[in-house]
């Protein structure tokens, strides 16, 4: 039989899982770090602005791809400085034959970038091929912007409505915080970096929403667990005790999540690397928040031990359920 | 919970079964699908335009040209009708786009104008059913002595409405006239329209074939006035000065407003040759309403020019020589080869209601996408590899099973994204990824409860028993919060955030499926493989 032949061994146990890391020890100043990284994020994206890519900012994004050797960018953009296009933004993408050429917004309305992308593929259509054109006329850009923004705040109070649904309100209240705090701060990183912040860059805060609330729900699963199996023990040991049973399932989880992430990142090609790094730093983040803010502010808040066996005749009903 | 009956195990591997097979085609070229017996799944996962190339346009109509069209016509209306009941007024006026104000002569007159100009009006929706809406509201004026005709708010909608379809309907008989298949034209929002185009080269043609509104009309020339000596005096009455399409030099022509034959009456048009100067011309064919009307009007005007309109320019002014009885004719102007047949074909699918202005385009070269779905391919590949590999090293045979379980996860995803008939973005390779990391996350949850399970010194059958169970609750919770956000961005987003959420959504359904119960059906399987004597070592 075919599993006879297979070696039957252990899988290596990643994770000490007796280590008892004392992570409530840090909640104060993890909590004030978090804080000040989201105050920071919130000036950082007021000042500097996000680098809005053609989707939010309208304009025209080309791409070209020379048709024989190497791109000389120097003379494609004094050629298009010359056409009257405004200011044009020229960088090598990817490899050395391919550019990516980005129009400001024409004044003029819809007609105007038309106009504008007619006169760049003329000037370049000797040496050049269009491999991939994006106009975005104004009305579109502030459209897409609304429902962008709308989009990850519908996201965030989809879940929270969920987790409080399942979960006591504290918990929601964790979720909520330790939410807008990801997507906070990975919106001040793009704001200080200036990555160029476009739809795929939401779907991908998005995503990071989901995953972050799956690792704080995982850890918020155990408390409430644990809420129920050790009815005496002080709150904050409690919540430590959660986070570190829960620990090595973290770290395998992201492990595996970044890896896939990761190898899209380096082989998955140029157009979707940006929507790739939004997720990379979703991950530590989302779970770096899972840890050290959702759960801590349980502390903070206090949770009711009389709740958690409501909360046990309502597993023992679904348990029940999911058997049948 | 490690039993299983014999229905379930049935069901379950039918459900693997059943998935591998629509999943499959997916796998090969299309030619060879299309070999393979008829009892085979044949039909294949549709590439979204960012992976096998293609234009998205997406156009948006002139809604300010629509209330024009519209009131223009009404102000037409509404004089007649106030002749036919013989009611004076002193003018007519628009406010705005969406209002006439009528001065009566006679105040006292009010009640029956608004009588008679109740004929303007028409029924909105169903007419059977009635639902007592009307386009127009006719209303007192806040003088004495004025009427205001005002359009509702269903009525714009209907007429905004009503454009759109007229205008996909066009559109698809001019693109249809490319040659071109598969394209998709549809209406999004108000007053927008969406044409997808996969496998397109060269978007230029495509954006000059429905840039255009190609209204032609033929329209009577003024007999005695120019251009020029009406813009000096006076405009009469029912004239209008039309430029030339030849630009600033060509100069300017009166004509009479309304047309003598439009566009709407050719039954045909063809791009030809001058048989003279060998000048690209278009030869067009009435049908009979128009032969009949242009036949009329050439009868009466021989010796007088007429002019040939298209799109409110001038194309020509030829002088009729002749009555042009027969319903066909020639239209010259300053044509390229390529121009007339665009334009042929802009005229055979008839006119657009309404200019379209191009508000977002995106278009993705095919080697461009060829290029992202190699790149998808092989990030997907080495991202599995590595996965695998954390997975076995982790949970040695355990792993296995969760790997068997992931692949069994990724087919039914497949084969659910195949048979409803969604397509594959690159966005949509990611959700894929997400899903396969969620999966893998059930499976880690489970078999870390399994191992705690031990710990405490549970017996193994007992404790994967538990493990299973246990992980469960959490498994929901954790993937059910992913899938609200997964249909919130499916219900808000668009482009390339609804791939997303799609092929996530899926995911997350068929992950619950493959990482529990299959990965479950697999343990029970070995577990009764295992001899008495070994069950003790169980290898979590």
């Amino acid at each position: 039989m075919l599993m006879r032949l297979i070696p039957v061994f252990k899988g290596a146990d990643f994770f000490p899982h007796d280590l008892n890391l004392p992570f409530m020890k840090f909640k104060g100043p993890a909590l004030a770090l978090s804080i000040i990284a989201m105050a920071i994020s919130i000036v950082l994206c007021a000042t500097m602005g996000l680098n809005y890519g053609v989707d939010f900012k309208g304009g025209s994004l080309i791409e070209l791809k020379t048709k024989s050797g190497n791109a000389d960018i120097g003379v494609l953009r004094e050629k298009l400085n010359s056409i009257g296009v405004g200011n044009v933004q020229i960088q090598e993408f990817g490899t050395p034959d391919d550019v990516l050429v980005r129009l400001e917004e024409q004044p003029g309305g819809e007609a105007a970038q038309q106009a504008a992308l007619k006169k760049v593929v003329d000037a370049t259509s000797a040496d050049y091929v269009e491999r991939r054109v994006e106009v975005v006329g104004p009305a579109v850009s502030s459209e897409l912007r609304m429902t962008g923004f709308i989009a990850v705040a519908a996201g965030i109070l989809a879940i929270v409505a969920y987790v409080w649904f399942r979960f006591e309100w504290q918990f929601a209240l964790g979720a909520v915080v330790a939410l807008s705090h990801d997507v906070l701060v990975t919106a001040g990183i793009f704001a200080l970096f200036q990555f160029e912040f476009d739809l795929s860059t939401v779907a991908a805060l998005l995503t990071i929403l989901g995953y972050s609330v799956n690792d704080t729900v995982v850890v918020s699963d155990r408390i409430r667990e644990n809420l129920r199996k050790f009815k005496k023990m002080e709150l904050n040991e409690l919540l430590n005790l959660s986070i570190n049973e829960t620990l090595s399932r973290t770290i395998l989880t992201g492990m595996t999540a970044l890896a896939v992430l990761i190898s899209l990142y380096i082989f998955g090609g140029e157009v979707i690397r940006n929507f790739n790094f939004a997720m990379l730093l979703g991950v530590v983040i989302g779970t770096y928040s899972s840890i050290f803010i959702a759960a801590p502010l349980l502390g903070y808040l206090g949770v009711k031990r009389d709740w958690s066996d409501m909360a046990a005749k309502a597993v023992a009903a679904t348990k029940s359920k999911a058997k049948a | 919970m490690l039993h299983f009956t014999r229905w379930k195990i049935i069901a379950a591997l039918l459900t693997c079964l059943a998935g591998f097979l629509v999943a499959l085609p997916n796998f090969f070229p299309k030619e060879t699908v299309q070999s393979w017996p008829s009892f085979m799944p044949k039909k294949q996962l549709t590439l979204g335009l960012d992976l096998q190339g293609g234009a998205h346009l997406l156009l948006a109509m002139d809604q300010d040209e629509i209330k024009k069209d519209w009131i223009n016509n009404l102000r037409d209306e509404a004089r007649k009708e106030l002749r036919d009941a013989k009611i004076g007024f002193t003018g007519i006026g628009t406010q705005g786009l969406t209002q006439l104000v009528i001065k009566l002569a006679k105040p006292e007159e009010q009640a029956a104008a608004i009588k008679a100009l109740h004929k303007v009006r028409q029924p909105i929706g169903n007419a059977l059913l009635g639902t007592g809406a009307y386009d127009v509201d006719v209303l007192e004026g806040p003088d004495p002595g004025t009427v205001i005709l005002k359009e509702s708010e269903q009525g714009l909608r209907q007429r905004i409405a009503n454009a759109a379809s007229a205008s996909i309907e066009t559109i698809n008989r001019r693109v249809n006239n490319l040659g071109t298949s598969e394209s998709t034209i549809v209406r999004q929002g108000t007053d927008r329209i969406l044409i997808q185009f996969p496998g397109l080269k060269d978007t230029k043609e495509l954006k000059k074939l429905i840039g255009e509104t190609a209204k032609l009309t033929f329209h009577e020339v003024h007999p005695s006035i120019s251009a020029e000596e009406a813009r000096m005096t006076k405009i009469p009455t029912g004239y209008k000065i039309y430029p030339s399409d030849k630009g600033e030099g060509g100069g300017e022509f009166l004509l009479r407003e309304q047309p003598v034959v439009q566009g709407s009456d050719l039954a045909d048009a063809q791009p030809g040759f001058d048989s003279r100067n060998g000048e690209p011309v278009i030869n067009f064919r009435f049908n009979q309403i128009g032969a009949r009307k242009f036949g009329n009007f050439t009868k009466d005007h021989v010796g007088r020019p007429f002019a040939i309109v298209l799109d409110d320019k001038v194309l020509s002014a030829p002088v009729i020589r002749e009555p042009i009885l027969g319903g066909s004719g020639q239209i010259s102007g300053n044509f390229t080869v390529e121009g007339t047949n665009t334009l042929a074909v802009q005229l055979r699918s008839g006119s657009l209601p309404t200019k379209l202005t191009i508000v977002e385009e995106r278009t993705v070269g095919p080697s461009l996408g060829a290029d992202s779905i190699a790149a998808g391919k092989l990030a997907g590949i080495i991202g599995g590899v590595a996965v695998v590999l954390l997975t076995i090293l982790a949970y040695g045979t355990f792993g296995i099973f969760a790997c068997v379980g992931l692949v069994v996860h990724l087919m039914l995803t497949l084969a659910l994204m195949t048979l409803i008939g969604s397509t594959l973005t690159l966005p949509g390779i990611a959700g894929l990824v997400l899903g396969v990391a969620m999966a893998v996350d059930a499976n880690v949850l489970i078999y870390e409860r399994i191992r705690e399970e031990l710990r405490v010194g549970k017996m193994p059958v007992a404790a994967i028993d538990a493990g299973f169970q246990r992980a469960f609750v959490t498994i929901a919770d954790s993937q059910l919060t992913t899938l609200a956000c997964a249909l919130i961005m499916f219900w808000l987003g668009s482009g390339p955030i609804r791939g997303f959420a799609v092929t996530l959504t899926i995911g997350i359904m068929t992950s619950i499926f493959a990482s529990v119960t299959v990965v479950r059906l697999l343990i029970s399987f070995w577990l009764k493989a295992q001899p008495k004597g070994r069950i003790a070592v169980v290898p979590v």
